[in-house]
Formats: C-alpha cells, sequence, structure tokens
C-alpha cells in the first residue's frame, strides 16, 4: 500500500485516482478535474452523488488554476493538487486560494514530484497531505515541518504576518 | 539601519541549519543534482566554469562596518583575496569551496547577513537609490519600504518557486531615478497624492534580459499600508498564468505583454480586492518600527563649505577634480556623499580585495557613522561625510587605489564577470573593460568627455545592463567565436530608454577602436554642454553608422 503523510504523521493512502474511462465505485477514488468540468447530464449527477457520500476527490493537474474549481471545491473530501515537477510552482497558490478564498476543509494534497524540501512551504500554504515522490524518505520528512520556528508572512494556518505577532 | 531581533537573528540562524542540513545530504547522495540545483540558488550557489559562486544579499546596499570586515574575512580565508559587487548591489565570491558555502553563511549570520533568495526563481534582493536617506530631493527615505519587502519575501511560502526570477526596486526621488526602478519586474515609486498621503505609484513588467521593456504602470496610486497585499496580488497572478515552458519567456514582463497592461492590472486589482483588508495590511505600529530604523546619525551642527575644504579645493587639483566628479550634496549643511569607484585599471569593475575591504570599514568607521553602502554602478558609497574632513578621506582612499575620480564618466563602467567566470556567457566582457580602461586613461579627455554610461554584458542575460548603457556592448557567439554587438542610445533613470544595435557585431580586438570612433562622432558633433546622450537623442543613429561602418556608406546607392 502507498504511503503518504497526513497531518504530519505517515499513513496508508485510502485514495485511487483513477483514468478518465474508468468505471466509477463505491471505494474512494480520485478524478482528474477535467473529467468533472466536461461531464454532463447523467454522469455529472452520478459524480456529485458519488461526491456527496464523501468517497470522490479530485486532482487538479499542472495548468489547472484553483478559480476553476472555485466553491465548487467545497463538497469533496479530497482534493490533490499535482506538481509535476518540484520546480513548478503553481500549486501553492492553488492551495492557497482552495483554503482561504474558496474555503475548502477536506483533505489537501500535494502529488508529483514533491520531496523533501518543499515540505515546510506546502504545508503553509494548506496542504495537509503529501504524496511524496517513491523515492523519499518519510521518516526523515516528516522532520521537514519543523525547520522554521516562525515566518516573516502569515499564512493560511495563521493569518498573522509577523508583524502582528512581535 | 536596520537591526535584528531575536525573532529576525533565528530565522536566519535556522536558515544556516536548513541549509547545511541540505548540504549534507547532497554531499551524501540523498539529493540529486537537480533538486539541489533550487535548493542551492536560494542559497545564492551557483555553479560556474571553473568554481561555484557565492553571492551574498546586501539588503538595498547597506553596509556596516562590522558586516564589511566579515566580508573581508571571508574573501581571505575561503576565497582568493578579492570579492566582486554586482549590478544588484550584491557581493560575489568566485572561489568558495562548495561543502564550505553553508559555514561561510553561519559567519555571515553572526553579522546580520546571509544569501537567502540572491539567486533561482523566487523574489531577489530589493534595491533602491544609493544615496537614500541623505539627499534633500527625496519624498521620504525608501529604506524602511525596502525593509518591510525584504522581510516579506524572505521564505515567502506561496512565492519560492516562480515561474522565474523577480526583481523589485522602490525609488523616492521625482526626476531622478538612480535604482534603475522601471526595468524591473516591479517598480514601486513612492509618491503624495492629492491629499498629501504617501503611497505608491506600482509599475510592473519591466525587466532587460532578451527582450528589454520599461515596464507599465499597474496602479497610480496605492496607500502605504498596502503595500504587501498588493504585492502578494501581483506575484499570485504571475505565479498562476505566467509561462513556465520556456524560460526566455517566463518573466512577468512577458506575461504583461501577452495580456495588455489593463488587462494585467484588472486581475490583479480582482485579486486584491479580496486581500486588501486582510492581515496583511500593514500597522502604522510596524510601519513606525521600521522607520526607527532608520533615523539620522548624531548630526553635528556644521557650517557650509568650511575653510580647511574649499582650500584643499583651491589648491589641489586632483583632489577638485575628485570632489567634482565623485561627491554630492547631503541634506545636512556640512555634510557630502562621496563615492568610491571600484573601477581601477587592471582589475574587473566592481572588484575589491580583502584589504580594501578591511580598510575600507576602518573609512568608514572614521569618516561616516561606521555606514557604508554599495551601489548598482558597481561603486561603494560613504554617505555622511563632514566636508572639512573630506580632504582627508581622499588621500586615504587614494592611497588605497579607491580614489580614481571617474564617477559616471566613461571607464566608470558596468560589467558582469562575463565568460572568465560565468556558464551562462557567450563571450568574456572582463578583457572589452580592461581594454577600455587602457585605451580611455587620460583623465582630461574622460573629463572632457564627461557622462557616459558605458555597459557590458558578456550574453543576453544582461547582467551588464547592455540595454541602458548610452554604449551598451553585448557578447555575442558566432560559430564559436567571441564577438561584440554594439548598442547605442539606452539610459537609465528618468529618461530610461533600450539602447539600438549600431550593426553588426566586431572581434574583441577591434572594440577599443570602435568605441574611440564612437566618441570622436559625438565629440566632433555635440554642441556646447550636450552629453553623448544629449547628442545621440539630437542627432540618431545615422552618424555614429557612417563613422563605424564607412564601407557600407560607399557602396550603397547615392544619396536621394
Amino acid at each position: 500500500m502507498t504511503q503518504i503523510i497526513l497531518d504530519k504523521q505517515i499513513t496508508t493512502d485510502e485514495w485511487t485516482l483513477v483514468a478518465d474511462d474508468a468505471a466509477l465505485s463505491a471505494s474512494k477514488q480520485v478524478i482528474n478535474f477535467n473529467r468533472w468540468a466536461t461531464a454532463e447530464g447523467a454522469d455529472k449527477e452520478a459524480l456529485i452523488a458519488k461526491r456527496d457520500a464523501g468517497s470522490l476527490g479530485i486532482q487538479l493537474n499542472a495548468g489547472d488554476t484553483a478559480d476553476l474549481l472555485a466553491t465548487d471545491c467545497q463538497g469533496f473530501a479530497l482534493i490533490n493538487v499535482e506538481f509535476p515537477k518540484f520546480a513548478d510552482g503553481r500549486g501553492y497558490s492553488a492551495a492557497h486560494l482552495l483554503r482561504k478564498r474558496y474555503g475548502f476543509t477536506g483533505q489537501l494534497r500535494s502529488v508529483g514530484d514533491v520531496l523533501f524540501d518543499q515540505l515546510f512551504f506546502m504545508m503553509r500554504c494548506g496542504f495537509n497531505a503529501m504524496a511524496m515522490r517513491e523515492d523519499q524518505d518519510l521518516e526523515l520528512a516528516v522532520k521537514g515541518f519543523e525547520t522554521f520556528s516562525s515566518s516573516y508572512q502569515g499564512d493560511v494556518n495563521d493569518a498573522r504576518p509577523l508583524f502582528r505577532r512581535r | 539601519m536596520y537591526v535584528y531581533d531575536d525573532l529576525d537573528q533565528r530565522i536566519i540562524n535556522e536558515r544556516v541549519a536548513q541549509f547545511q542540513d541540505q548540504m549534507d545530504r547532497y554531499l551524501d547522495g540523498k539529493i540529486l543534482e537537480e533538486e539541489f540545483l533550487p535548493l542551492r540558488l536560494q542559497n545564492g550557489i551557483y555553479v560556474q566554469r571553473y568554481a561555484p559562486m557565492l553571492r551574498i544579499a546586501v539588503p538595498y546596499g547597506m553596509l556596516n562596518s562590522q558586516q564589511l570586515r566579515m566580508m573581508a574575512e571571508i574573501a581571505r580565508d575561503y576565497d582568493r583575496g578579492y570579492a566582486h559587487f554586482s549590478t544588484r548591489q550584491n557581493l560575489q565570491y568566485n572561489w568558495p569551496k562548495l561543502e564550505e558555502c553553508p559555514e561561510i553563511l553561519g559567519k555571515l549570520a553572526t553579522v546580520q547577513m546571509h544569501a537567502v533568495q540572491t539567486s533561482g526563481n523566487c523574489i531577489r534582493n530589493t534595491t533602491t537609490d544609493e544615496y537614500a536617506g541623505v539627499i534633500a530631493e527625496e519624498l521620504v527615505d525608501p529604506r524602511p519600504y525596502c525593509e518591510i519587502i525584504r522581510q516579506w519575501s524572505t521564505f515567502h511560502p506561496e512565492f519560492a518557486f516562480l515561474p522565474r526570477k523577480f526583481k523589485i526596486a522602490v525609488n523616492a526621488v521625482e526626476g531622478a531615478d538612480r535604482a534603475a526602478t522601471r526595468m524591473h519586474d516591479v517598480g514601486i515609486q513612492i509618491i503624495r497624492n492629492e491629499a498629501g498621503e504617501l503611497g505608491y505609484r506600482v509599475y510592473a513588467g519591466g525587466g532587460l534580459g532578451r527582450t528589454p521593456i520599461l515596464s507599465s504602470v499597474v496602479r497610480e496610486f496605492l496607500p502605504e499600508e498596502d503595500l504587501l497585499t498588493y504585492l502578494d496580488a501581483i506575484i499570485r497572478v504571475y505565479n498562476q498564468f505566467g509561462r513556465r515552458d520556456n524560460k526566455y519567456k517566463a518573466r512577468i514582463k512577458i506575461l504583461v505583454k501577452a495580456l495588455g497592461v489593463e488587462r494585467f492590472s484588472e486581475l490583479v486589482e480582482a485579486e486584491w480586492e479580496h486581500i486588501k483588508d486582510s492581515e496583511g495590511k500593514l500597522p502604522s505600529e510596524e510601519l513606525a518600527r521600521i522607520k526607527s530604523h532608520f533615523t539620522e546619525p548624531d548630526y553635528l551642527t556644521l557650517e557650509a563649505d568650511p575653510a580647511t575644504y574649499t582650500d584643499a579645493l583651491a589648491n589641489d587639483k586632483a583632489f577638485a577634480r575628485w570632489v567634482e566628479r565623485n561627491v554630492r550634496a547631503h541634506k545636512k549643511t556640512g555634510y557630502a556623499v562621496a563615492t568610491f569607484a571600484l573601477k581601477q585599471k587592471g582589475t574587473a569593475p566592481g572588484d575589491v580585495t580583502d584589504s580594501q575591504i578591511f580598510a575600507f570599514a576602518d573609512l568608514a568607521d572614521k569618516y561616516s557613522f561606521g555606514e557604508a553602502r554599495s551601489t548598482h554602478q558597481q561603486n561603494l558609497v560613504l554617505a555622511d561625510v563632514e566636508q572639512a574632513k573630506l580632504y582627508d578621506l581622499w588621500k586615504e582612499a587614494k592611497a588605497l587605489g579607491l580614489a580614481t575620480p571617474t564617477l559616471g564618466l566613461l571607464t566608470d563602467m558596468i560589467c558582469c564577470p562575463g565568460g572568465d567566470f560565468c556558464a551562462l556567457a557567450n563571450a568574456k566582457s572582463l578583457p572589452i573593460a580592461e581594454a577600455l580602461q587602457n585605451k580611455f586613461d587620460d583623465l582630461d579627455y574622460l573629463h572632457d568627455l564627461g557622462e557616459i554610461d558605458l555597459n557590458i554584458s558578456g550574453c543576453m542575460n544582461a547582467c551588464g545592463h547592455h540595454h541602458i548603457g548610452n554604449i551598451g556592448i553585448l557578447g555575442v557567439d558566432k560559430k564559436g567565436e567571441e564577438f561584440y554587438q554594439v548598442s547605442l542610445g539606452g539610459a537609465s533613470g528618468e529618461d530610461a530608454a533600450v539602447g539600438k544595435i549600431l550593426g553588426p557585431s566586431f572581434a574583441r580586438d577591434r572594440m577599443a577602436e570602435i568605441i574611440s570612433t564612437i566618441l570622436d562622432v559625438y565629440v566632433a558633433q555635440r554642441i556646447e554642454g550636450e552629453t553623448f546622450i544629449e547628442a545621440f537623442r539630437r542627432i540618431g543613429m545615422d552618424p555614429f553608422k557612417a563613422a563605424v561602418y564607412p564601407e557600407k556608406v560607399k557602396s550603397a546607392p547615392a544619396a536621394k
């Protein structure tokens, strides 16, 4: 079973990303944003029903900005944000906006090229889960949240910049 | 200047520990080369042609003597006895050992210095006018705003992996722009509105590089307390929508151009609407706290132009010449601002030895309240010197080789390290600077030519700001050979302009002669008192073309 980090603990992943043409079941499944965005009629209704049952997650892939999902995000139990490369920082803004602007309270997970040295920033932008790249050492990674004891900016977890906390 | 409190110090100390850990994991093979790259870049380390280069941040160019001494110590102990001031007011070491970099950063942290975000695709060192705080013309001291931006941008969690590097400059003088504000990704012009309230005119989308563009106004007036939320809005738009498929099209200038500044501004304003009243708004207490670090030193009440000073001016022509070029008026009567050109013959522009830095630190203590500044023209400044002591200071600086009276003149060149050091460069730039320094070493001639910005870059990345030199020189690669392209008419400052290419490029050994020809045209054509750039704007490119490429003119069809 795949191990992920959830709320700074190592845990087993319960979710499965499915192909755009895969049949849906009652298990916890994640679909790509595009499938959600293009579904119509009965297909869409089925997705909404599954979402409302708490077993549908959605994945924003590279280039899918948070405003495309907007407040629709609120019903999902899980949102994956893909990092196609560690140097591609779009996902940080997506996470920030999902949490702060669009009111997402479920599991927000970074997936893809997710490495140790990004975790601190990811946590601050609102990710509470990380599916790290396969070669990463999760035991080591969970210590990455302690790199800095304070930060200048406000963030998703504490909106107050340091100048309101000094 | 700003002094760290416990929190600032802890953040920098933790950064050193973090980087030491990253370095250990890298040397241990646990971080791959390509993954280590952005980590070392965000700590100022480039891998250059022969060795890593470590770039130290000098926030908005401010240094105290203790920091200067530490820089000198590092140059002596970890480098080859010298360091290089860059066009971003930063300091670069060309020969540190990669594995020693965390140790160097640890030493710097003890004097409240760091290399945070001095490279990589993140928010870089914020720059401003090198005369900030000591000139009468400025609206307010811009340095507190730079420090506010420094703190906000340090380890900003959302903006550590932008499409490309991001540079901010702040200017507080109307009618002069020594910070090249409009050549930055974001330019902040501090202004007052009609009601007399402080705020900013915000520009975005300027830059040099392959596509030089002057920035456009995004907002005519932004209130003082809204600085950080507005920057958040701009960069959030850029982070999401800036191009990431091509590094040459990834700067914000390309996004602003592609969308048009109106559409870009709409997006920024829409984003800002959500966050303008958030916790990120600057409270007046914080503005006051930061400003309290930039109060005036204990100036004496002095008379203007004391006799010791005017006598020295009258009796020592060399001193008078240095004062004419390198000293400017101070807002406080009896004080002066002195600039020391790091442009000695035989050394690369911006280079200083460890012993020069040690000695300069002593000069700062003795003559200027222990503070100094670095400039984007790659020079050093002592900003608070008593006029009565200028002559003594000049004599001491002269003995150190730091009193060349050529500020703003032809040989006060801006030059990148070029192909001698940089792995990106297409061509060497330092030999061109040296050839020009050798050819034009007659002070009378240089003073007669007057103010000319000559800027040299070894490649299109334009670290030497060739686009905004009155004379720009760009190293290009032609089938493996190093050639140099000349542009004319560029300018920085309030009337900033991007230079235009003169014509086909030249081999290195012809460059001094070509520049000489260009200068001859100017001297022959200038009207009384006209500077090079003024003359160029009047007469245009053609007379220069005709002189530099006579064969083309001869073979061209007869004039209409």
